[in-house]
């Protein structure tokens, strides 16, 4: 099912919840909400569900107007950070529940539900625990019941609040892939909001990037990764370097920094150089200076903190083959061999 | 090594002896001394007369009367806490804190002015007292007036144990049974209602001993007319006034009987449910 939402509004009393969201989802597509909290990506998916109302704009699924539709005619499946399991039932009532609360001759039959429920906690590969409580269960297996339940009444769009935000690093590692998989498996309408960077760009098709309410950027994960259209973005997706200074005939320059800035106009700006892309200069050619603080080697990289003479703590991260060169306390001198500039 | 080891938090033994022989003392003297004279002096002269003081027409009407009240007390406090926990703990609106503070009212006026508010509006010269004897409808001195007082005594208890239980449990089952199809109905027949229901029971119980064991309001709008509009503890009052002591404390030990029933009841529950007192998942 394809989901626009036009020009919505909502408010908090005087605060801004959603401000001019406009955005497209496309059918069977797995998009990501990604913002820092309070930007607003909770109170859009809950618009998207029925349980918030808009004041103004509109929701349409397909070219249904489903704005001040009910959460309970519009068929979603929502799934909450914390569960939400009806814990008085067991995990196979609980997946069971959005079919037993349909009636007359929408309602299928008890074998019939007995089966759906078995499919979908084989699906999420909790085939053998339907006779549980949710008190009996791990956080992980909790969440897996919430995504079953979710499914169960085959729904237009899968909603996904936080999902993984209340399990620990390793257990959302691999729930993230199994999202991917009943995803691709079901090929329902997925929208899932997080403000872990990490989960949005691996899982998603597509990232939608929320700041005060409104949508910065919509793309392919590594569009807002390489391409960011604004600061904000850039500085938030990804690790970046932040310099505050000004661009003079298509150079930028802070205190720290001197880049290349070729059609930025005249004026303050803001640049942005990730970690990974800074090299170590030949001598002549350095954009700055830094002394070296801290040389961690992990991984296939090592990491090189350190102060420039301004006092800025800058990161930068090169190839684990080059670890032998650096050592703490040192005076380095690198070059950036990409940029981001935006006017202030 | 002749120093046991203790716990950096923990007393000596000679202060804990201490702590626990002074609650003891305090337990014994003014808890359970009282209760065993009750029981002692309603069988001062055998269990004859104890259940003859009980069996009598006056005392058994005064029985009918205190279970007539609970009984319409406790549905009507048990419907009036779950729609104000539910307003309360699930939905937002202005004037909330007062309508939370106005629920404990009952706990911190004296029932014996509860009871003079309801005299000062029903009574024959209160706000209403004109129109109501004109159409000789009786609320002053007779059951409507004790059930009012007894319900404006007992309301906070039930309301007090579901709000902070709704409030635990927040609105995220609800939400999900909604956007799963469910009707607000069924959302709080299969998720609400079964949340709280040891919660309810527990409340319904401390609700019920208070209802039959109120004095204070019920006594200022009861009359005390022997037969008709005495409860059990205004029976205990008059029967001990007229020095009748064995019935007096033969209808207090059954009223005793009663706390002591519910504490079992509710200790049972706890049992039963430990996880259903707040605090668990």
């Amino acid at each position: 099912m394809t989901i626009s939402i036009r020009s919505v509004e909502k408010t908090f009393g005087r605060y801004p919840a959603l401000n001019q969201v406009s955005l497209e989802i496309a059918d069977g597509e797995l998009l990501a909400l990604l913002g820092p909290s309070g930007s607003g990506k909770t109170t859009l998916l809950r618009v998207i569900a029925g349980l918030e109302f808009p004041e103004k704009g509109q929701v349409l699924y397909g070219d249904q107007d489903m704005t001040y539709a009910s959460a309970a005619a519009r068929r979603v499946g929502f799934v909450f950070q914390q569960y939400a399991l009806f814990r008085h039932m067991t995990v196979a009532r609980n997946v069971a529940f959005g079919l037993d609360v349909r009636k007359g001759a929408d309602k299928p039959s008890k074998s019939e539900i007995a089966d759906r429920v078995n499919e979908l906690l084989n699906l999420v590969e909790l085939g053998d625990l339907g006779n549980r409580y949710p008190a009996q269960l791990s956080g992980g297996q909790r969440q897996r019941v919430a995504l079953a339940r979710a499914l169960a009444v085959n729904p237009s769009v899968l909603l996904l609040d936080e999902p993984f935000g209340a399990l620990d690093a390793t257990v959302r590692k691999s729930l993230r892939k199994e999202l991917r998989r009943i995803h691709d498996a079901t090929g329902v309408t997925t929208i899932f909001v997080t403000h872990d960077q990490e989960e949005a760009l691996e899982l998603a098709d597509r990232v939608a990037i929320l700041n005060n309410g409104a949508i910065e950027q919509v793309g392919k994960p590594h569009e807002v990764h390489d391409e960011p259209i604004g600061a904000f973005v850039c500085g938030f997706v990804g690790e970046a370097n932040r310099f505050e200074g000004a661009v003079k005939g298509g150079r930028f320059r802070s205190a720290e920094i001197e880049l290349p800035a070729q059609g930025v106009a005249d004026g303050a700006a803001v640049a942005f150089v990730r970690p990974h892309e800074f090299t170590v200069a030949t001598p002549g050619q350095e954009s700055l200076f830094l002394t070296t603080e801290r040389v961690a080697s992990s991984g296939p990289v090592v990491r090189v903190d350190g102060l420039t003479s301004g006092g800025q703590r800058i990161e930068a991260a090169f190839s684990r083959d080059l670890a032998g060169r650096f050592g703490s306390g040192e005076r380095l001198g690198l070059a950036a061999q990409r940029s981001y500039i935006f006017s202030a | 090594m002749s120093r046991r080891m203790r716990h950096p938090t923990e007393d000596p033994a000679w202060a804990k002896a201490l702590i626990l022989a002074i609650v003891a003392v305090f337990l014994v003297s003014v808890l359970i001394l009282p209760m065993v004279t009750v029981f002692f002096e309603a069988l001062r002269k055998g269990l004859g007369p104890a259940l003859e003081a009980i069996a009598q027409e006056d005392a058994q009407a005064s029985i009918r009367l205190t279970l007539i009240t609970a009984a319409i007390t406790v549905p009507f406090n048990a419907a009036f806490g779950i729609c104000a926990a539910w307003a309360i703990a699930k939905h937002q609106f202005p004037g909330k804190a007062f309508l939370i503070t106005l629920i404990d009212l009952p706990f911190s006026v004296s029932p014996v002015v509860a009871g003079l508010i309801y005299v000062l509006v029903f009574g024959a010269q209160g706000w209403f007292g004109p129109w109501l004897i004109e159409h000789d409808i009786k609320v002053i001195f007779a059951i409507p007036g004790i059930v009012l007082a007894t319900i404006f005594v007992t309301f906070p208890f039930i309301a007090r144990e579901l709000i902070p239980l709704m409030q635990e449990q927040g609105v995220d089952e609800e939400e999900a049974a909604v956007s799963m199809g469910a009707s607000g109905l069924r959302a709080f027949w299969s998720v609400t209602a079964p949340n709280i229901r040891w919660g309810l029971l527990y409340g319904v119980l401390l609700c019920n001993a208070r209802a039959m064991g109120e004095f204070g309001a019920v006594s200022v709008v009861s009359g005390h007319i022997r037969g008709l509009t005495n409860t059990m503890p205004l029976h205990v009052e008059i029967l001990y006034n007229e020095y009748d002591f064995v019935g007096a404390f033969a209808v207090a030990a059954l009223l005793c009987f009663l706390a002591i029933a519910t504490l079992v009841l509710k200790a049972g529950l706890e049992l039963i449910q430990p996880q259903s007192r707040p605090g668990r998942h």
